[in-house]
């Protein structure tokens, strides 16, 4: 692995992958086995990734039973006897190459074996095949070894093998110790160390693991039980020991609390104890090591539950636990299983599908999103088989007895030595029985609302209030004093606090943020906000907490954590609360309990004023910073006596301030004391709940919690908003409790929203998991009591903290004597007298007078004005200077037009954007030869072509108008994962935006809301990204595909994975852009400056050897062409920008875009403020070459010909010290300004820091059977003649007939050709993307079965798909095609005679599809179309399903249960026209498909058509109504939803 | 805000004015009063604007927070928008009054519709503060012990008295004639600030603990060491009195007076209750008036009260035009026609043209020269005005008044005695904290500044009370 460098961290490596086992039911041990699943790995291939020099491969690997009989053979040569099978282990060790390093490693091995008692027989040397690495991979590999251990002097116990096991876990354990007190004991690694199983695993490509291995093809290595992994990585440094299988498991995934989960697990390590281990548990810890994957940490865990004693499906059930709160049908037991199991242990939360085995049993799960894929087939002669894809290991149809897929939460265990197969009702049902958990759980468990009535009552009885803790100084101050110290402003109270408690919700904004960065404001900052959240992108997708809320939970339970390896009844006692916001009473009531194990103790977390008057003093800041640590030192103390006296909660309260006191920042109290409880070994005995005056944001609290607060109780906040709001003042909005409760509710909802972009479900697994970054903290701080926090630009420490802190302070204690009020803060809204702001009366109406009156003079007092603001407090980039070289004269730098190349505006949708300032864009990058962005809305086909048409056309994850046609149209291909104003967060268009033009448009109706959903639903992970890359240059095969990212720490990594995943262009996008709408609290503090994401790109592209590969751009906040330029030293080649051209547009940031109000008619659909717009493209024209004027004098200055000779020159940068500015003064730059060199490199004297490639090699898309399609269609293509073609299709063929849509798409637009002109006839497995943006003319018909992603973007074609004739199995029970299908389509038919994955046709706007059984989440977020379900379907049907109709035949009246009826609403199919449609669609099934479910029905009709439930969005209905003009409704209703889809056949 | 579409709906409305005949015949303010709800209607047109360019450095002077105290008067929340306006601004009732907002003109719905009438919603707040006495006095917590004078008591002086005082400070305001509030009681005519509109803020000031000392003229009648003897420290805000005057034959002529004079004793003489003939009045005579800016057009609508026969008025620099000059635009300041209540009351004006000479008889005026000007394009762009040969006429005028502007302040004894370093126009020099070339004297305003509007002044005033503070807290250690 590479080190640590720069930005630059290898912690940021994220990977995924291919998973897959196969085994024999009974235990029978073959050959089959060992081939059929490295046949099964290589078919999953395209699910790994290579690096730069397309041979290295990011890991492969294969798990076995120990091949007793093989070993024997080969063993007995290198003269070891090994006793029989199963009394001797097997270690397969990894090594260091020097003889001498190898040497001492294998010494330490063999000593501890010895001093375990049990003897080491001897050392095998595994034979490898060099030839089959790259060169690289050769150099580095380490020395294979396998050392054999018998069992001597382990004493007998029930189960002797497993105490073998757990001895041989013991001695690996403390060989992994000992080695890493040896110097090159960093080099070996112990891949396994068993006595039942093996594994061969490294840096290789899935093909080359056998080859490589020679042992896996020597005919006596027999197993019962295979399971293979092949790996995607981001970084192309994948080490050999990253690669799966690890001992226990193989995951593809991503455990995104990991953080929190392994400080969890070193908490619990304090009170952890197992009959098995004895004493000997202490040598075994940490559980987890440092350094490495989440997935190794993961098998860390399993491991350690399982060798302690419970099952290794119960194991996992606690660690990986379905979403059982909020369930309606589970059991009671079930349920209790789980609530008991949340006392003992916090979900390791985030994608995973997971394949495990101990040797005996083998399993596989999904948490609970489900959101990997994973299929299964068992066979007739009793193998299982379960992969990633459906088809990756040819099976005959014959021999297959059932099929299936894991669904989300679900586990499938195969017992080999009970010889059966258990599913998951099983499984679940047994834990669930082994304890009387539902009676533990009912007889300890106290539930906060339990606790606040008693307290209601008991007061009521007496009388009289009980006295609560509250410091008395206080009650003299006023609310103003108290917000005064705690920095409340009028802004954040009319922003923030009130729309909060009037609404419930979150408040939105617009136009991005232009403020400083805390540590460069002028104006004292609160701690929170010098960090960021950090959110999920590409690797791991976001949830939508309120389509998906059923896998979201916010329940904390307080109180003392017990024995991790034991099961008592006292694990379930705590206190457990709903949600993390605690009232008034709730603290109360939290104070009142008396249980010695379980009351609360309060410390202040105050520290003394002083000498508020001397702040000008210097020196004075040292002793303020002094008297700060030593109040924390103290407050840390008195938590460690508090625990040791005996208590299971600490208040760590901020009341109590006054004129001499004041408050410790809220997140430095908890942080503080949750670090050193940790490293006292005392954290265990308590939770901390924070009573915070300071918190009142959503990011406020989710930090806290964050930092390992389970609770908080923001008083202040709850009193002003209670003031706020006091009657008089109220008028009707809700006042008093009313809105403290809604404030409450919206504090709530924005931590689920914090969670779920994370990609977190449950509250419990973030909480201490410390998903923020800090931008301007130092490492002291940081080291000290944020432990483990990227903060990567240094910054502030105690003493300006605490200087922050008494400023706030001091302003409530002033002399004057005007009418005490709160600052304007002037953060959310420009105010004169408050927050810088970037974009200001000045810069705006310069820039404004510039561009229209074609002045470069007033262009150059613009831009001074804007580079003078950036360098004086606001920007990164301000603090940066270059270094002056020899001048050159203007004329010999290249032109202007060569670097207007390089623009490009924004992603801004037409609909957020009127059609004239969409338009105007449009037309002047066109004609400045640069790219305007179609943003995600869709486009007009009529600008097609024109120079309307807009270069960049965007696919984001709502996919609007993404159909073939739009996509042939255009130059680049925009793949958003993320936006910088809120990252990892969807997004909603209100129906009473949508106009008749929008929804045209987006293929929608008008007046109905539409839904972004928070991720891709067909990215879930990093080879997710690489197949819709695949699947766009195999529609587009000219179009560059480029990814949007969000700067975050990490970032870099993630491109890494970008560009090995094809991508032509990768675009950071700094946190402080972003035009369109969204929740302020994201706009503000997500994400972080492009400064810091671009740099760390770049460092990370060019460590790689990746950077020439791809193009690399930047956008957020640029203005001016010294913006332009210390980008391009940072790394860019490309430069967006969004914000200035709309402001040359007419735009003076309102930040009303969310309101339809624009008055300058840029950000509104109304036609009369339309009718106002005064854009012209000259002035965006104007704008653009002024920029590039601008660049070419500072190039000229720096003697610089080429934007290219500028591209990645950190050493053409200085960072220049400020000055009068504190703060600023603290920043380090260096980590910016590094400059990186590959980690490989091939040729020393030359080092790639820009693009120079201008396509990517499209090889691997090029040939296959989409050129075969392509190729064999030229007739109807050409001559519209009719074709029929039959090839046979595997899973490794994806994306098939994309390309031939596209060259329908390019001749013939969205209108394609007649119905079924091109049918092919297609028998096999279909790899993902099955008929991707299939257009109209072409039909495919499929016999066998599709994975994920079929029919993705459908546009006009036809998809028939169905199970082979022959097959055994029953054909509408049994899983035909993968999750995801249907995804985006917007017109076409799909026939599929079988049961489909989860999210059956997400996204659908127009397509018509008939399918005979559903996953989750069926239907979600469909705009428009008609779905006919023949059978079942799963949970959270119809979520956030605005338009269309959907007919389920609910035979078993579950579909009320199993429907979100958040949008919808159910009934009988009654109107004749209805039914007709619905008969006529089921027998167009049964004719093309011969469905046998399909006839059934058909035969009795008149009964089946009673067991039909229209599922129709109540929205879509009612605007259907008001379209059809006073016609009778249900005709309206009718002719709108069927308006011309169903003409076929 | 409530109906964020309001301005579209909703137009911008201000009081009527008097009709013209009965409003000549008295000297008081001449608005029709306006309902509570009109006002309110008013307010909501503000969009509440994300970049409120009405606050910014391109509109108010004083950062008003428009936006706040639209949305409170929209709410009736009349007592937090006082509270509101005067954190910002120490005498709204006279800016209501008098400024010519440049937050109107910056407003970002004149865009695109006429802006939000925003110094009528301030005027409002303030006279509505003072109608229900919740404008009283806040003396200081606890004195300091420091002194401060401050010579000269118009707005400048006025605000940084009282932000000096309310920071507790002991503050003694120096005023020349015998009266407090300078321009704004001598200059101001009574139908644009009622005097008793001031004197309730006087009052308030009185009762907050500021001194004055009327009919002192500084540097003559106290010297400057007595004054620095007294005083930690001093602050200027005697204003830029020093007109501009007209060198052409005939000057010296009988009749010809110099703007301010005129106001002056019209001021004087309703304050007396009885004329006064320093200065005769205009009535029944010819008046021309020369300059055709603010105080040219007070001196009009003097002019008809006093009953002159007509009234004419001369402007240098060609007619604007009716709307925002392209050279002008939003949101600078616009180069535009503009049309004064005067002018409605009868007042003749004529653009691009230059007085040469006045003749006259028996010592006293009674003819003008003047001449018409053309615009001619100067090799670097700018232009220089000509006369136009052959456009030479004469005009009979029996009183003419000279409204040219003020070149800076008067060089008084005060400021000759301290020594204060002056700036290349002529006004006090300071440094960015109001600190003159001398130690402990801090000017502001006029006298700092040069001419300008009143708003500024109480900017200058605040801004010299912040600095004088930090100063004297400084120094104290």
């Amino acid at each position: 692995m590479t080190e640590k460098q720069g930005l630059y961290d290898p912690a940021y490596e994220h990977d995924a992958c291919g998973i897959g086992f196969v085994a024999h039911i009974h235990g029978v041990r073959s050959r089959d086995v060992v081939e059929k699943s490295l046949e099964l790995l290589r078919n999953l291939t395209h699910r790994s990734a290579v690096a730069a020099d397309a041979c290295t491969g990011d890991g492969a690997g294969i798990l076995l039973q120990i091949p007793h009989l093989f070993l024997r053979r080969v063993c007995s040569p290198v003269g070891i006897a090994l006793p029989d099978a199963g009394s001797y282990g097997v270690g397969m060790v990894l090594l260091p190459s020097r003889p001498a390093d190898r040497a001492a490693c294998e010494r330490v091995v063999e000593s501890i074996v010895a001093d375990e008692g049990c003897s080491a027989l001897g050392w095998r040397d595994v034979p490898v095949e060099d030839d089959v690495l790259s060169a690289a991979t050769r150099r580095g590999r380490p020395t294979m070894r396998q050392i054999f251990v018998a069992r001597m002097g382990v004493s007998r116990d029930v189960d002797p093998s497993y105490s073998f096991e757990v001895a041989l876990y013991v001695i690996r354990r403390r060989i992994e110790t000992a080695l890493r007190e040896i110097p090159s004991g960093h080099n070996c690694y112990l891949a396994s160390f068993s006595s039942r199983t093996v594994v061969y695993k490294g840096m290789l490509r899935p093909d080359q693991l056998m080859p490589f291995y020679t042992d896996l093809s020597e005919p006596d290595l027999t197993s019962a039980i295979a399971l293979v992994h092949s790996r995607f990585s981001t970084n192309t440094f994948p080490s050999w020991r990253l690669a799966h299988p690890y001992r226990f498991l193989c995951h593809n995934g991503e455990i995104n609390t990991l953080r929190g989960n392994l400080t969890w697990m070193r908490v619990r390590e304090g009170i952890m104890s197992s009959s098995r281990f004895g004493k000997r548990l202490a040598e075994m810890l940490p559980v987890c090591g440092e350094n490495q994957s989440d997935s190794a940490s993961l098998d860390n865990a399993l491991e350690l539950l399982t060798l302690a004693g419970r099952p290794l499906a119960h194991a996992m059930a606690m660690l990986v636990p379905e979403a059982w709160e909020g369930h309606g049908t589970m059991s009671a037991e079930r349920k209790a299983f789980y609530e008991y199991h949340a006392s003992v242990m916090e979900p390791w939360d985030g994608p995973a599908a997971v394949a495990f085995t101990d040797g005996r049993q083998v399993a596989a799960m999904l948490d609970r999103n489900g959101l990997r894929p994973a299929r299964y087939v068992v066979t007739a002669d009793d193998f299982v088989v379960l992969s990633s894809e459906a088809g990756a290991l040819d099976i005959p149809v014959a021999n297959i007895r059932a099929k299936g897929r894991l669904e989300p939460g679900k586990m499938l265990v195969v017992n080999t030595t009970q010889g059966r197969i258990l599913d998951d009702e099983a499984i679940k049902t047994e834990l669930a029985s082994v304890r009387p958990y539902r009676r533990w759980v009912a007889e300890q468990r106290i539930d906060l609302e339990t606790l606040v009535a008693d307290r209601n009552a008991a007061i009521q009885g007496e009388g009289a209030a009980l006295e609560t803790d509250r410091a008395d100084s206080e009650h003299s101050m006023p609310l103003m004093a108290r917000q005064q110290i705690f920095g409340y402003t009028a802004d954040e109270l009319k922003m923030v606090l009130g729309p909060m408690a009037e609404a419930g919700e979150e408040p939105a904004g617009s136009m991005g943020n232009d403020t400083p960065l805390a540590v460069l404001s002028r104006r004292p900052q609160l701690l929170s906000s010098y960090f960021r959240q950090m959110f999920a992108q590409v690797t791991n997708p976001a949830i939508d907490p309120i389509r998906e809320q059923l896998v979201m939970s916010l329940a904390m339970n307080l109180g003392p954590q017990h024995n991790l390896l034991e099961e008592t009844a006292e694990h379930a006692k705590q206190i457990r609360i709903a949600q993390p916001v605690l009232s008034e009473h709730e603290i109360d009531a939290l104070r009142g309990v008396t249980d010695p194990v379980l009351r609360a103790v309060t410390l202040r977390a105050l520290f003394p004023v002083m000498d508020a008057d001397s702040v000008n003093v210097a020196g004075g800041s040292v002793e303020r910073g002094v008297a700060l640590d030593v109040a924390l030192q103290a407050l840390c103390r008195k938590a460690s006596e508090a625990v040791a006296a005996g208590c299971g909660v600490l208040i760590l309260s901020d009341r109590g301030i006054g004129p001499d006191q004041a408050p410790i920042p809220s997140p430095l109290a908890v942080s503080a004391v949750h670090h050193h409880l940790i490293r006292e070994g005392l954290r265990w005995r308590v939770s901390l709940v924070a009573e915070s005056g300071e918190a009142r944001e959503v990011s406020h609290i989710a930090l806290l919690l964050a930092y390992g607060a389970s609770a908080v109780h923001p008083y202040v906040a709850l009193e002003t908003v209670a003031a706020l709001a006091r009657p008089e003042a109220a008028g009707d909005k809700p006042h008093g409790t009313a809105a403290k409760e809604r404030y409450v509710k919206a504090l709530g909802k924005g931590l689920l929203k914090i969670m779920s972009k994370m990609g977190i479900s449950t509250l419990q697994s973030y909480c201490g998991a410390q998903l923020w970054e800090a931008v301007g903290l130092n490492s002291t701080l940081i080291d000290r009591h944020f432990t483990g926090t990227p903060s990567r630009v240094g910054g502030i420490g105690m003493e300006l903290i605490a200087e922050e802190t008494l400023r706030r302070h001091g302003s409530a204690f002033e002399v004057a004597t005007d009418v005490p009020r709160l600052e304007a803060g002037g953060e959310y809204q420009y105010r004169a007298q408050g927050e810088h702001h970037n974009w200001n009366p000045m810069t705006i109406a310069k820039l404004q007078h510039a561009t229209r009156g074609d002045s470069y003079t007033t262009f150059k007092e613009f831009s001074k004005l804007a580079n003078d603001e950036t360098r004086d407090q606001s920007t990164l980039r301000g603090l940066l200077d270059f270094v002056e070289r020899e001048p050159i004269p203007l004329d010999q730098v290249e032109p202007a037009s060569a670097i207007t190349r390089r623009f490009c505006t924004g992603a801004m949708s037409f609909g957020s954007l009127s059609a004239e300032a969409h338009e105007t864009l449009a037309i002047a990058m066109n004609r400045l030869g640069g790219r305007s962005n179609s943003g995600e809305g869709g486009e007009d086909p009529a600008r097609f072509g024109t120079e309307r048409n807009s270069a960049i056309k965007q696919v984001a994850s709502a996919r609007f108008g993404v159909t073939a046609e739009y996509i042939v149209s255009a130059d680049e291909l925009q793949i958003k994962i993320s936006q910088g104003a809120k990252p990892g967060e969807g997004g909603q268009l209100p129906g009473h935006k949508v106009d008749a033009v929008i929804a045209r448009i987006r293929h929608s109706t008008a007046g109905v809301t539409l839904i972004s959903p928070p991720p891709h639903h067909d990215i879930y992970s990093i080879e997710d990204l690489a197949q819709l890359i695949y699947d766009l240059k195999a529609i587009a095969p000219k179009a560059a595909v480029s990814v949007k990212l969000v700067s975050e720490a990490g970032v870099g990594t993630i491109a890494a994975g970008v560009a090995k995943a094809r991508a032509d262009l990768i675009l950071i996008s700094g946190d402080s852009g972003g035009t369109g709408a969204s929740p302020l609290s994201s706009i503000m503090r997500a994400g972080s400056p492009w400064e810091l994401g671009l740099a760390e790109t770049q460092q990370t592209l060019v460590i790689n050897g990746l950077r020439g590969r791809v193009r690399l751009q930047t956008d957020g906040q640029l203005k001016t062409g010294r913006d332009v330029v210390v980008a391009a030293m940072l790394g860019a080649d490309e430069f967006g920008f969004a914000t200035a051209p709309l402001i040359v547009e007419g735009c003076v940031i309102m930040r009303k875009c969310h309101l339809n109000t624009c008055p300058v008619g840029i950000a509104t659909q109304d036609p009369e403020l339309r009718a106002r717009f005064a854009g012209q493209p000259e002035h965006v024209v104007n704008y653009f070459f002024f920029i590039a004027e601008e660049v070419r004098e500072i190039m000229a200055r720096l003697g610089v010909r080429t934007l290219d000779a500028l591209i990645g020159r950190t050493d053409m940068l200085r960072a220049i010290p400020s000055s009068e500015h504190a703060k600023s003064g603290t920043l380090d730059l260096s980590a910016l300004l590094h400059l990186a060199v590959p980690a490989v490199r091939t040729r020393p004297d030359r080092v790639t820091r820009h693009h120079v490639r201008l396509r990517l090699n499209n090889s691997e898309e090029e040939g296959g059977l989409n050129s075969l399609l392509l190729e064999r269609a030229e007739p109807a293509l050409d001559r519209g003649e009719q074709v029929k073609q039959s090839v046979l299709i595997t899973n490794s063929d994806r994306a098939v007939g994309a390309t031939l849509s596209g060259e329908i798409a390019r001749r013939y637009g969205n209108r394609g050709l007649p119905h079924d002109t091109i049918t092919v006839r297609l028998t096999g497995s279909a790899g993902q993307s099955f008929g991707a943006f299939a257009a109209k003319g072409l039909t495919l018909d499929l016999e066998g079965e599709a994975n994920d992603y079929i029919g993705k973007g459908l546009s006009g074609g036809k998809l028939i798909i169905r199970h082979p004739r022959t097959a055994q199995f029953i054909a509408d029970q049994t899983v035909l095609v993968g999750n995801t299908a249907l995804y985006g389509a917007t017109s076409g038919e799909a026939y599929i005679a079988g049961v489909a994955g989860e999210r059956f046709a997400v996204r659908n706007s127009g397509a018509i599809a008939v399918v005979e059984g559903v996953g989750d989440h069926g239907c979600e977020y469909m705009t428009g179309g008609t779905v006919v379900v023949l059978g079942r379907t799963g949970r959270n049907f119809a979520a956030g399903m605005s338009g269309g109709i959907a007919f389920v035949l609910d035979e078993f009246g579950e579909l009320q249960q199993q429907c979100n009826s958040g949008m919808v609403e159910l009934a009988p199919v009654t109107v004749s026209a209805e039914r007709e449609l619905l008969r006529r669609l089921v027998e167009q099934h049964a004719r093309l498909t011969g469905s046998a479910r399909a006839k059934r029905e058909l035969g009795q009709w008149d009964r089946s058509v009673r067991h039909f439930v229209a599922v129709v969005p109540k929205e879509y209905r009612k605007a259907l109504e008001r379209q059809s003009d006073g016609a009778p409704a249900s005709t309206g209703v009718r002719r709108g939803l069927f308006m011309g889809e169903a003409r076929h056949g | 805000m409530a109906d964020p579409t309001a301005f579209l709906t909703l137009r911008r409305a201000t009081p009527d004015r008097v009709a013209v005949e009965e409003r000549v015949r008295n000297w008081g303010e001449f608005y029709r009063p306006v309902a509570e709800s009109s006002v309110k209607t008013q307010a909501a047109r503000c969009m509440d604007c994300g970049v409120p360019f009405c606050q910014g450095d391109t509109g108010c002077p004083v950062h008003n927070i428009i936006p706040e105290w639209n949305g409170l008067v929209q709410r009736g929340e009349w007592r937090e928008a006082l509270d509101s306006l005067h954190a910002t601004n120490n005498f709204p009732e006279l800016t209501g009054r008098l400024c010519p907002a440049p937050c109107e003109s910056a407003c970002v719905l004149g865009i695109v519709n006429e802006p939000v009438a925003i110094r009528h919603i301030e005027q409002t707040i303030a006279d509505r503060g003072f109608a229900e006495g919740w404008i009283v006095p806040r003396p200081p917590r606890r004195a300091t012990g420091f002194s401060v004078a401050v010579v000269g008591s118009g707005p400048a002086g006025l605000a940084a008295a009282q932000q000096l005082r309310r920071l507790g400070h002991d503050v003694v305001v120096f005023e020349k004639n015998e009266r407090a509030g300078g321009l704004l009681r001598y200059g101001i005519p009574e139908f644009k600030l009622e005097k008793s509109v001031l004197d309730l803020r006087l009052d308030q000031l009185g009762a907050e603990g500021v001194q004055f000392r009327s009919g002192i003229d500084v540097g003559e009648d106290v010297t400057v060491e007595e004054l620095r003897a007294e005083f930690d420290a001093v602050c200027i805000a005697t204003g830029a009195g020093a007109a501009r005057d007209l060198s052409v034959p005939g000057r010296e002529l009988g009749g010809i007076h110099l703007a301010m004079d005129f106001l002056t004793a019209q001021n004087r003489r309703l304050e007396a209750g009885s004329p006064l003939d320093t200065i005769e009045e205009a009535r029944d005579r010819r008046v021309l008036i020369i300059g055709g800016g603010d105080t040219g057009s007070d001196c009009a609508g003097t002019c008809v009260r006093q009953g002159a026969l007509s009234v004419r008025q001369f402007e240098l620099l060609p007619q604007p035009p009716g709307r925002r000059a392209d050279s002008t635009p939003w949101p600078l300041w616009p180069m535009q026609m503009r049309t004064s209540h005067a002018h409605e009351e009868g007042c003749d004006r004529e653009w691009s043209v230059a007085t040469t000479a006045f003749s006259g008889e028996n010592g006293r005026v009674k003819r003008i020269h003047a001449v018409r000007l053309e615009r001619r394009a100067l090799a670097d762009g700018r232009a220089e005005f000509v006369p136009m040969p052959g456009t030479e006429f004469e005009l009979e005028a029996d009183v003419v008044l000279l409204a040219m502007g003020f070149t800076g302040p008067v060089k008084s004894r005060l400021l000759v005695d301290l020594h204060v370093a002056l700036d290349p126009r002529g006004a006090i020099a300071t440094d960015e904290a109001h600190r003159t070339s001398v130690p402990g004297i801090f000017a502001a305003g006029d006298a700092k500044r040069g001419a300008s509007l009143i708003v500024w002044a109480i900017r200058e005033g605040r801004d010299a009370a912040e600095s004088i503070d930090k100063w004297l807290r400084a120094e104290a250690r």
